[in-house]
């Protein structure tokens, strides 16, 4: 676990080239920024697909992707091995749609084919056979995690359902999650979370961002921080989920 | 290579005739030019309507991410050098407002078209073209559009079989896939800033490498090509070697990029470097674009930035700090209701400047430019943000919709 040790904080920033298309980018930098002004040192690590994951890390995020993309980001982790002896580690991961599938058991890849994810995280994840999900989602946090009401902007075709040992990350008031049918969006266990919220989601849900921080540096609470405009952003963006145009 | 005038089959006639009323009739209803309706009026009743409307001139189509409007611009007014163009001047790219402006074309010779990108195999299965301008592919409303290199792939299946000559961006690789199967490809070095979309190569998915402006990939060899024509500074390096300079009264490094494709463009019609390039001089403003319209004793320029790449380019023309600058984004439609592109910027490039954020989605910029820890100001409107900005020169960049409000408002 990091502590506010010299080396300050190790975000790591997982498959850029491969896996980073809805602007995932910015849950790099709400991290990075909301850490920063908390007076932690932070060192940002950007792996491409053709590097070693470090497995040192305290926080990694994997971003959103195309479905070929996706495919090859899988493969190259299974191979590399970095990802999972990180979170044996005790390393958070937080990742986003693709990268939320790659860290189930398996995900249904460009070829149509079954391709084996990780299995950091209990799921399994197929692809919709309805339209794809596309628009802003309103979510109840799992009451596990204490925290403000989820919101996002899903983009997905895929489907992941939970297996017993994976808890529901929220539960959708407007969406579609999971895409399951049962309410569910994304997944957690202790360490590792996913979802398939874009916006990017900690742009939207700087709590989340905080609750990453507090696990990897393993505190209670954070220093306050000015959250002016991320809250009039979540007001107004809540406000457009509940009345449609 | 000037087509013939065979006259139009009588149901094509028809089609045009009808097409045109019903233009007239969207106008007297208030529907802006009604070159849209009207065409898709005209290709209900005759499907063929423009591939016979094409077969008399030759046609040149321009499609890219970015720059496609300009450069069909800076190719027309070439082109008119050695004869009378048609044009879908007004930025209409989609079928039916292709074949709207063509069914204008009275005595043109040449049929300069802007093309989305999502309907240029079809166009150019239609209109059988004697030129292709590629220019770029990048990101750009992936919520409606798709991806971007099943873009590159459509692309490469449709234009596999043309028999035109293919005037493509050596720079970019997904530009370079979609065109590597075509016979007759002219390649230009015309530069791309924005490199996130195709670090993946293409071809087999192995990484690319940058080198400089270089660029290959490690496991298949698929590499950059030799290009025969040049962007070097402010000239333009045509195959003989020789170097044309470069007027424009477009700013930025991207135009002179859409400049060289032109006068690459306009060689494969007769037309030299030089009076190409002379030709281009003539373009200040394209559909409102980089217009500079004087306000409240200030003169703001206006600026269109649709994607993270074309912000890219945008950031690196604009005055340097102190200039002010208006930033409006909205998320309607025609702009993609997904926000998250935002977060492809780097807005840490504004810093040292005052800022000033509107648009229906200016709360999502907000938190864009917190994270960048940049200074920034939250106005209700263009007028607001536009008083709190010194009297002098203002830099305004907008995306789609946002950028016609600020015409609007602004009074362009
Ligand atoms: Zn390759």
């Amino acid at each position: 676990m990091a502590s506010m040790n010299e080396s300050g904080l190790r975000l790591v920033w997982v498959y850029p080239d491969l896996l980073s298309t809805y602007g995932d980018q910015g849950n790099v930098l709400v991290v990075e920024r909301r850490a920063r002004q908390r007076g932690l040192a932070v060192h940002r690590i950007d792996v491409r697909s053709d590097q070693p994951i470090p497995t040192s890390g305290d926080i990694y995020l994997i971003g959103g992707g195309e479905d070929r993309p996706q495919r090859l980001a899988a493969e190259r982790l299974r191979r590399d091995g970095g990802l999972t002896r990180a979170v044996d580690n005790g390393a958070i991961v937080f990742s986003v749609c693709a990268g939320y599938q790659i860290l189930g058991h398996e995900f249904v890849n460009d070829l149509g084919q079954r391709e084996p994810g990780l299995g950091l995280l209990d799921v399994t994840s197929t692809r919709g056979e309805g339209e794809r999900c596309v628009g802003d989602v309103l979510a109840d946090m799992d009451e596990r995690l204490g925290l403000p009401q989820l919101t996002g902007f899903e983009n997905h075709q895929g489907v992941t359902h939970l297996g017993p040992t994976a808890r529901p990350l929220a539960r959708v008031r407007l969406g579609r999650g999971n895409g399951t049918g049962d309410g569910t969006e994304g997944a957690w266990n202790d360490t590792v979370f996913g979802t398939y919220m874009h916006g990017p989601v900690l742009a939207r849900n700087p709590q989340i961002a905080d609750l990453l921080l507090k696990l990897a540096l393993d505190v209670n609470a954070l220093p306050p921080v000015d959250d002016r405009w991320y809250e009039a952003l979540r007001a107004e963006r809540i406000a457009a989920a509940t009345q449609p145009a | 290579m000037a087509g013939n005038t065979e006259p139009l089959p009588p149901r094509a006639k028809l089609a045009v005739t009808a097409g045109k009323a019903a233009a007239a009739v969207s106008r007297a209803a208030g529907r802006g030019s009604g070159s849209v309706i009207g065409g898709k009026v005209a290709l209900k009743l005759d499907p063929d309507l423009l591939a016979r409307l094409a077969q008399n001139l030759d046609v040149v189509l321009v499609s890219a991410t970015n720059g496609k409007t300009t450069t069909t611009r800076l190719i027309a007014e070439a082109l008119r050098a050695v004869g009378p163009v048609v044009s879908n001047a007004l930025g209409a790219n989609m079928p039916a407002g292709i074949t709207a402006a063509l069914a204008g074309s009275g005595d043109a010779r040449y049929g300069v078209i802007e093309v989305d990108e999502k309907y240029l195999p079809a166009v150019a299965r239609d209109t059988t073209p004697k030129a292709i301008a590629l220019l770029n592919l990048s990101r750009d409303q992936l919520d409606r559009a798709g991806e971007t290199r099943m873009l590159a792939e459509r692309w490469r299946e449709g234009l596999s079989g043309s028999k035109a000559v293919i005037v493509a961006n050596a720079d970019d690789p997904l530009v370079v896939w979609a065109a590597s199967s075509s016979p007759n490809v002219v390649w230009v070095a015309a530069g791309q800033e924005w490199k996130d979309d195709a670090w993946s190569c293409p071809a087999c998915g192995g990484v690319m490498q940058r080198p400089g402006d270089d660029w290959f990939c490690g496991e298949c060899g698929f590499r950059r090509p030799t290009p025969s024509w040049a962007l070097s500074g402010d000239h333009v390096l045509d195959p003989h070697g020789s170097a044309w300079p470069i007027h424009l009264q477009l700013p930025g490094r991207a135009n002179k990029a859409n400049a060289t494709t032109s006068a690459a463009v306009a060689a494969a019609f007769g037309v030299p470097p030089q009076v190409a390039l002379e030709r281009m001089y003539s373009v200040t403003a394209v559909a409102g674009r980089y217009d500079v319209v004087s306000y409240q004793g200030r003169e703001i320029r206006l600026l269109l930035a649709k994607n993270p790449a074309g912000w890219l380019e945008t950031f690196s023309l604009i005055d340097p700090p102190p200039a002010p600058v208006i930033l409006s984004v909205n998320a309607r439609g025609a702009d993609g209701t997904d926000t998250s592109w935002l977060w492809d910027v780097d807005y840490s490039r504004l810093a040292g400047r005052p800022i000033c954020v509107i648009g229906d989605r200016k709360l999502d910029l907000a938190v864009r430019l917190e994270v960048a820890g940049v200074d920034f100001q939250v106005c209700e409107n263009a007028t607001e943000a536009v008083r709190q900005c010194p009297p002098g020169r203002i830099e305004a960049i907008a995306n789609y919709t946002a950028f016609q409000d600020l015409r609007r408002i602004v009074g362009n």
